[in-house]
């Protein structure tokens, strides 16, 4: 097998990495996120004409009917219309509003979804799902470490985080609707990120303890080569997955889809390097991963 | 012998593949949309009259319909439409048809054939997202509830020791009820009295001047009581109603601390569905009028129960109290071990009660039950187009009638109730009449019925498209061993979705993202071991130590990365909400699903191609060939 070079690149990765992480909370901290209803709270109101719907129309019958701050968007089709009222609506808007468009217009206005969410609902939302994160990442560095070493754990979450940072911060710059179901992306970004960092991982392991002639970075580098095949198989298969969801999953799961997309293709560039990096920067070395001796035996006698 | 699974490992893959098949195969079935019919009360029986009436009603109305039948002992019917487009107007023609006394449901009725329902095999359920419907989430207003318990501690207080003629100030003060007096022994003695009449409340003396003051705290766990308490009423209240509303499958179920969360799949109109859910129930106490008394001053109300149906009695016009008095009713047993009722009162109601009632022993009292209904009118418009309108009215009917002892006050009892059923009964319609804690709307979710059926293609869409892609790619990659692959990764998707029946799991759109994601994602365990099994052929290996190896030596690294992927989901299932939630559930099944279907299922499957035979190469793709040229790859 070739044996690329990985590690010698590792300070263009760490370039790379810190100005797309810079890029990222600068926009984080001027853009921030473009909150979904979920988390800002308010009122939001999806309805399907029979025919293409004049936006300008319903933007005015909108306005005259008193609704201020109403933003009007088509969605998906030019059909389909979607309507997002600001907080401070009542519930009971949502419905009114959808009888007002029927009134005005000559076309069927058919109901597709109403969604009002009070504020103090999307403001727990939030901190929930920052506890979620964090909880995550904590829990996920512990079993690391208690399964591996400390060192590994330290690489695996800041590879997590390098990841969930960058996928936050596509979502700042694109200004795609950041919602619910994306927070639930981020976390299974997490969760399968991880998946390939604790692979390559196992491998660096392996190799520190099996062989012995070489530097830490070229065990890394010999076991990035090897799992590298492995790696780029299953993010494929993922991507192409996660390709049709987004392509076929419709308006509503598109978030979702893309927020997975863009953290899966970046989390198997972190599990090679960020994680990578991290761990040789630390300083990792065989006498880390020596101390279970009779696994280690069990494992050599598999060998051939 | 290598590689060659023993039979009873053979059959246990099999016997679970079968059972997986068998219980996911109820999912195939696409349900009947149908309408369900039921009494407005539950006394109400249906019969085969009914079920004639409405059938005649719909055959005018030219719908078809199939499979009409009686369910649950006559208590609803279930009727089966061909078109799911005429589902509305079918559900419009057989409530006018029928009339008030009868709620019209809309119902998906599961086609699902006696030989999967004889196993328990069910469909999933659909989320709202997939079925159509609203989603509400209600909060109680436990502050309400909370000031209430404490203006209740205030004015007992003030009562008792004004009975006792303890003089002193008695006023609130936050969470605690602060009481001055002019001399220690006054304030021994209302300490006395409050012990007694409060067990509850922690008492602080304090000394301030000539002035002793004694401070009765409300402990965290009583207000956590009243909280859990005003909840659980508005929970009670709330789940009557939703009966009103004519969903098949409604659910509600508290959330936190002071949340409901109600779901009604097939609903559309949420202001109809807000009213009634918000509408106020009340009681009335009132005195069952003499003889005698002059019919202007007299009203007649029937009973509510269906055991004294018909049966009415006169009571007086004046009200003595109203629900808004009440602040508890329990149903117990008396000293002499009969069931009864104990109601609490506030302050002022039980000065009321015991007004009324010393004048008036032996008289009996009458507890009416105040529901706001509605009944529907059908319009003839200008047009002639017909418009459906629903005027509200309040019926009053009476709960009970009981003979009164003794003075009353503010705790008294009914007794001489017939059984424990009947006490927990009058209880609970004494609760729901009674002010519950007032709610409000904090969310709100409506999902139009096309919105889901698309969702449903769309989600499918992308299952089928995502399949079809790994499915291709894992062939031309790793050729046969590729192909088992595909086959344990088929095999994986049935398990998931058997076991997501089995378990009685929501399948929601996100779910079905966590299923498109699980397809991707399962075929890592077999890309892994494949990986192994390559590195080993190129290592010198020969075929089937490779194969052997390249299982053994993955399973670890294959359970590392799953275990950790594991705790992500059980955290989204935490702290997810609705259809998060549904998304973590199939996250979390298809990673154990996959973990079996891929070690054990794959390696059966290469067992049964390669295993217990001379071999000379594998057709893993790629290196495959390596291993053919390389001398000491096949011996």
């Amino acid at each position: 097998m070739k044996i690329i070079p990985f590690m010698k690149w590792r300070w263009l990765a760490v370039a790379l990495s810190g100005i797309a992480l810079l890029t990222a909370v600068v926009s984080l901290g001027l853009k921030q996120l473009n909150w979904g209803l979920d988390f800002t709270g308010g009122t939001l109101v999806e309805v399907a004409y029979s025919d293409s719907a004049d936006l300008v129309e319903v933007r005015e019958t909108l306005a005259r009917e008193g609704y201020e701050g109403a933003v009007v968007v088509s969605f998906g089709t030019d059909r389909d219309v979607l309507v997002r009222l600001p907080d401070g609506y009542s519930d009971e808007q949502g419905a009114v509003m959808v009888e007002k468009l029927r009134g005005a217009t000559e076309m069927s206005v058919e109901l597709r979804r109403i969604e009002f969410v009070g504020p103090q609902v999307g403001e727990e939302l939030r901190d929930d799902g920052g506890i979620a994160m964090l909880t995550a990442l904590g829990l996920v560095m512990l079993y690391v470490a208690f399964r591996f070493q400390i060192k590994f754990a330290l690489g695996a979450v800041i590879a997590l985080a390098h990841d969930v940072v960058f996928t936050l911060g596509f979502f700042s710059l694109t200004g795609l609707e950041f919602d619910l179901t994306v927070l639930a992306a981020l976390l299974a970004v997490i969760g399968y990120s991880l998946n390939d960092t604790i692979v390559v991982s196992d491998r660096i392991r392996e190799n520190l303890r099996k062989i012995r002639r070489s530097s830490p970075s070229e065990v890394i580098d010999i076991s990035l080569s090897e799992t590298l095949g492995r790696t780029l198989v299953t993010s494929l298969t993922t991507l192409l997955v996660l390709a049709a969801l987004a392509l076929f999953g419709g308006e509503m799961i598109f978030g979702f889809a893309i927020a997975l997309l863009v953290g899966v293709a970046v989390g198997t560039y972190s599990s090679m390097y960020v994680a990578a990096t991290t761990l040789l920067q630390l300083g990792v070395s065989k006498e880390d991963v020596m101390v279970p001796e009779r696994e280690g035996a069990d494992q050599e006698g598999l060998i051939p | 012998m290598i590689n060659r699974y023993p039979l009873w490992k053979n059959l246990l893959i099999l016997t679970v593949a079968l059972c997986g098949l068998y219980y996911a195969a109820p999912n195939l079935y696409a349900p009947d949309p149908a309408l369900q019919i039921a009494g407005a009360s539950s006394a109400q029986e249906i019969d085969e009259r009914i079920l004639t009436r409405a059938g005649t009603a719909l055959d005018e109305a030219g719908i078809d319909y199939f499979g009409e039948a009686l369910q649950n002992d006559g208590k609803s019917a279930l009727f089966r439409l061909s078109d799911r487009e005429q589902q509305l107007r079918a559900q419009a023609i057989l409530s006018r048809a029928l009339g008030d006394g009868f709620i019209v449901a809309l119902n998906l009725a599961p086609t699902t054939p006696d030989w999967l329902l004889d196993g328990g095999a069910t469909p999933m359920k659909l989320g709202l997202d997939l079925s159509g419907g609203v989603h509400f989430k209600l909060e109680v207003d436990v502050d309400a509830a909370t000031e209430r318990k404490l203006t209740q501690y205030e004015t007992g207080i003030q009562k008792r020791l004004r009975e006792e003629r303890i003089r002193g100030r008695v006023s609130l003060e936050g969470r605690q009820v602060a009481m001055q007096f002019r001399s220690e022994d006054e304030r021994e003695a209302a300490r006395r009295e409050v012990v007694d009449l409060y067990p509850e409340l922690f008492l602080d003396r304090v000394d301030e001047g000539d002035t002793w003051s004694l401070y009765a705290q409300v402990t965290e766990q009583t207000i956590k009581q009243v909280i859990d308490y005003a909840v659980a009423q508005n929970l009670t209240t709330i789940r009557n109603r939703v009966n009103e509303l004519g969903v098949s499958e409604p659910l509600v179920q508290r959330q936190g601390s002071n949340r409901i969360v109600v779901e009604l799949p097939g609903i559309q109109d949420t202001a109809e569905a807000k009213r009634i859910l918000g509408k106020v129930a009340n009681l009335e106490f009132r005195l069952v009028a003499e003889a005698n008394a002059p019919v202007s001053q007299r009203q007649r109300f029937e009973y509510r129960s269906a055991d004294r149906g018909g049966m009415t009695e006169w009571l007086e016009r004046d009200v003595i109290i109203t629900g808004e008095s009440v602040s508890n009713a329990q149903a117990g047993f008396d000293q002499n071990g009969q069931p009864n009722v104990m109601i609490s009162l506030d302050g002022e109601g039980g000065m009321l009660m015991s007004r009324a009632t010393r004048a008036n022993i032996k008289r009996r009292m009458g507890v009416l039950f105040i529901e706001r209904k509605y009944r529907t009118r059908y319009e003839q418009g200008e047009a002639g187009e017909e418009s459906v309108v629903r005027v509200p009215y309040d019926e009053k009917k009476l709960l009970t009638a009981p003979v009164i002892q003794s003075a009353l006050g503010a705790q008294f009892q009914i007794t001489g109730l017939d059984n424990p059923a009947e006490a927990s009964e009058l209880a609970l319609m004494l609760r729901a009449g009674a002010l519950a804690a007032p709610i409000t709307f904090v969310e709100e979710r409506t999902v139009g019925p096309s919105l889901g059926a698309e969702n449903i293609r769309l989600g499918m869409k992308s299952v089928q498209a995502g399949l079809a892609l790994v499915v291709i790619f894992m062939m031309l990659y790793y050729r046969v061993f590729g192909v088992a692959a595909v086959v344990a990764l088929a095999g994986n998707l049935v398990l998931l979705v058997g076991v997501m029946s089995i378990l009685g799991a929501t399948l929601t759109l996100p779910g079905i993202a966590g299923i498109v994601l699980t397809v991707g994602m399962a075929v890592d365990a077999n890309v892994l071991i494949f990986a192994r099994i390559r590195e080993e052929i190129v290592g010198g290996a020969s075929p089937q130590t490779a194969i052997n190896s390249g299982f053994e030596r993955a399973i670890v690294t294959i359970l590392d990365a799953n275990i950790t992927t594991l705790i992500v989901a059980i955290i989204l299932y935490a702290v997810g909400t609705g259809p998060v939630k549904g998304f973590a559930v199939t996250l979390s099944v298809g990673i154990l699903t996959s973990m079996f279907s891929s070690i054990m299922g794959t390696r059966a499957l290469i067992n049964l191609v390669y295993g217990g035979r001379r071999v000379k190469t594998l057709s893993i793709g790629g290196v495959g060939r390596v291993a053919a040229t390389t001398p000491g790859g096949s011996s």
